[in-house]
């Protein structure tokens, strides 16, 4: 298969798209109505969290509960912006999720490419504890690496963050899917004969052969790791040095707290990733696709 | 990281010598340098290869094996979060311990229930999503795209909003109920509701994202199996019996697992659904968790050693389960 310029999708088995199981059939009415439904919880909330951004909290707990837009968006925002400390957190968070999907996006692909297209001893059981590693969740490794961070007094730092998320089986193993099928044999071995070694081999064949896949996972890994929050709640401190998702945290303490400038911080909070979701969406449907089947 | 390349230079050929060749002396340096090269190449190829992955395995020792084997190492001794680098040994009482108290078998249960409602409806709905989506459909893009907002929505951010559309007096859900003349729901304090809402949260989150994997598995099967499977008679109901779910069993595995894996690390929710009672998971503890129960143990009670124990408990537990579903599988395949 020629390499396309385009992110590919599951769907370049080659088959006529009319021919799909089920596609040779146009859905029904039925089928409409529950895509209609699920997009529309799918949606929900998020809408919701900016009609009640909009709002002041005395107007928000009333029956029935509002549908419609307030007056008090700019004015929540702004609050929420400074009490949360969001400004410093979008910094923090922006640093940690960026150099994370850098990081990995270069480390998988190289290691992607030798697992795809380089023959050495020891292989296939390499790959194999790849795999086995994707089964461990990261969660269960933290208190050793609360007592690291607390030995080398890194409490507040955003490299305690970074260090342990650039470890990412997934980036290895989607990258080496895709490298399977998207590097022809033929390309490595004639740069070879042209005598380039293996690092003038990655950066002039594998890595634009690779970019599409590389900007998928990149946004895949960007979204996760701006996602994250346990390890980050337990390393970095709400007032001190946040990332978002430990700042919203610190928004719902407080008995009697503002819930229009909660969901005004949750909307600032998540507004970033769903505008990348606007632009590249259609992307990383594919890229998830892409992923997800076994070559 | 790995040894520094210059530009290496082609593989001397044997007896390649080319055209217009030069006086011997030069020749014979000629020959030295390419011999010399050509080791350097053959090195550069039998090598580099390792120092391609090895990136990844240092880090992930580093990160990943080497805390979790010293997790169980921390687990026999008694570690305070006060300082965190002095540690006594204690032998198996931080286990002890823990199966001596209540709170860890109900965060053990609600950890199994919350699991249970949050994994089963959720990838049953994405694999009907998913078929449905398999047919041909106008701007199918966007369902797609639209499925995935929860997925880019943050655990905090989720959970906020749906602790605000859960509220027991003015939230949206309860209104909605009572068109059906159902009362209104304590879902932060009543033990089953409050554990249906939080797995809601992760149902919201997941769904769409299960529903595309399980799409893409759909489009990788041979049409061909379906035009055989009508030939023979099989309704459409049939076809996805005997064709859909058996091509897709790999997938169905592959996404059992990960949600399993998932299920037993829920945190973040339950902890933002009463941030108020926070580590506790309600007042009640109604829906603590496991995750949220290490938490506790380690960063307010301040017993790392405990927290480690429950740690190494939970990944014992992944251990096991991850081996009965290995042998349901190995089952499975050997019965059809």
């Amino acid at each position: 298969m020629q390499p396309e310029d385009t992110v590919p999708t599951a769907r370049r088995v080659r088959r006529p798209k009319s021919a799909r199981a089920g596609g040779q059939m146009h859905g029904g009415p039925i089928a409409y109505i529950i895509l209609a439904v699920f997009t529309i919880v799918s949606l929900f909330p998020l809408v919701w969290t900016a009609i009640a951004a909009s709002r002041d909290n005395n107007r928000l707990a009333e029956n029935p509960p509002p549908f419609v837009f307030g007056s008090n968006l700019f004015h929540n925002l702004d609050v929420a912006w400074n009490d949360a400390n969001l400004g410093k957190a979008f910094v923090n968070t922006t640093i940690v999720a960026g150099t994370s999907a850098a990081t990995i996006v270069f480390l998988s692909t190289i290691a992607g490419f030798a697992f795809a297209k380089l023959r050495f001893r020891g292989r296939g059981a390499l790959m194999l504890i790849v795999i086995g590693t994707m089964m461990v969740p990261p969660q269960l490794s933290i208190i050793p690496l609360y007592m690291m961070v607390a030995k080398l007094e890194w409490t507040d730092q955003l490299q305690s963050v970074i260090l342990p998320s650039l470890v990412s089986a997934f980036g290895v193993f989607f990258m080496r899917q895709y490298l399977t099928q998207a590097l022809p044999d033929e390309i490595i071995e004639a740069a070879r004969m042209d005598g380039a070694s293996s690092w003038r081999v990655v950066w002039h064949v594998v890595f634009p052969a690779a970019r599409p896949a590389m900007a998928v996972l990149g946004m895949l890994t960007f979204v996760q790791t701006w996602n994250d929050f346990l390890w980050p709640f337990l390393v970095l401190s709400q007032t001190g040095n946040p990332t978002v998702q430990v700042a919203l945290a610190g928004l719902g303490r407080g008995y009697t707290p503002d819930q229009s400038l909660i969901m005004a911080g949750a909307l600032l909070g998540t507004l970033p990733l769903l505008l990348v979701f606007a632009v590249f969406g259609k992307q990383i449907v594919g890229g998830i696709m892409q992923g997800a089947v076994k070559g | 990281m790995a040894t520094r390349h210059d530009t290496a230079a082609p593989p001397a050929k044997e007896g390649g010598a080319a055209p217009g060749r030069p006086p011997a002396a030069a020749a014979d340096a000629e020959q030295l340098r390419r011999a010399r090269l050509s080791r350097r190449w053959q090195r550069d190829k039998r090598w580099s290869p390792y120092a391609f992955v090895s990136p990844f395995f240092l880090l992930f020792v580093a990160f990943g094996l080497f805390p979790l084997l010293y997790t169980g190492w921390a687990s026999l001794h008694q570690v305070e979060l006060t300082s965190p680098t002095d540690m006594t040994w204690v032998g198996m009482r931080n286990y002890t311990r823990i199966f001596g108290d209540d709170f860890f078998w109900n965060a053990a249960k609600n950890t199994l229930t919350i699991g249970i409602i949050s994994t089963v409806p959720q990838l049953m709905m994405a694999m009907g999503l998913a078929h449905i989506l398999n047919y041909k459909l106008r701007a199918s893009t966007f369902y797609r795209v639209a499925m995935l907002a929860p997925y880019a929505t943050s655990i905090a951010a989720a959970s906020l909003v749906f602790v605000l559309l859960f509220g027991r007096d003015y939230g949206m859900i309860n209104w909605a109920l009572h068109f059906g003349g159902i009362d209104a729901v304590d879902w932060q304090n009543d033990k089953w509701p409050s554990q249906i809402a939080v797995s809601t949260i992760v149902i919201w989150r997941w769904t769409g994202y299960n529903a595309l994997i399980y799409l893409a598995a759909m489009q990788a099967i041979p049409q061909d199996l379906y035009e055989s499977a009508a030939l023979d008679g099989a309704s459409r109901w049939k076809q996805f019996l005997h064709v859909t779910l058996p091509s897709l069993r790999p997938t169905i595995l592959f996404t059992v697992v990960v949600s399993t894996i998932g299920a037993s690390q829920v945190f973040g929710e339950p902890l933002l659904f009463d941030a108020n009672k926070g580590a506790s998971g309600g007042a009640e503890h109604q829906f603590q968790t496991l995750g949220l129960y290490l938490y506790e143990q380690g960063w307010v009670n301040q017993h790392l050693g405990r927290a480690s124990a429950i740690a190494w408990t939970m990944f014992l537990i992944l251990i096991v389960v991850g081996i009965v579903n290995y042998v349901i599988s190995r089952r499975l395949r050997a019965s059809s």
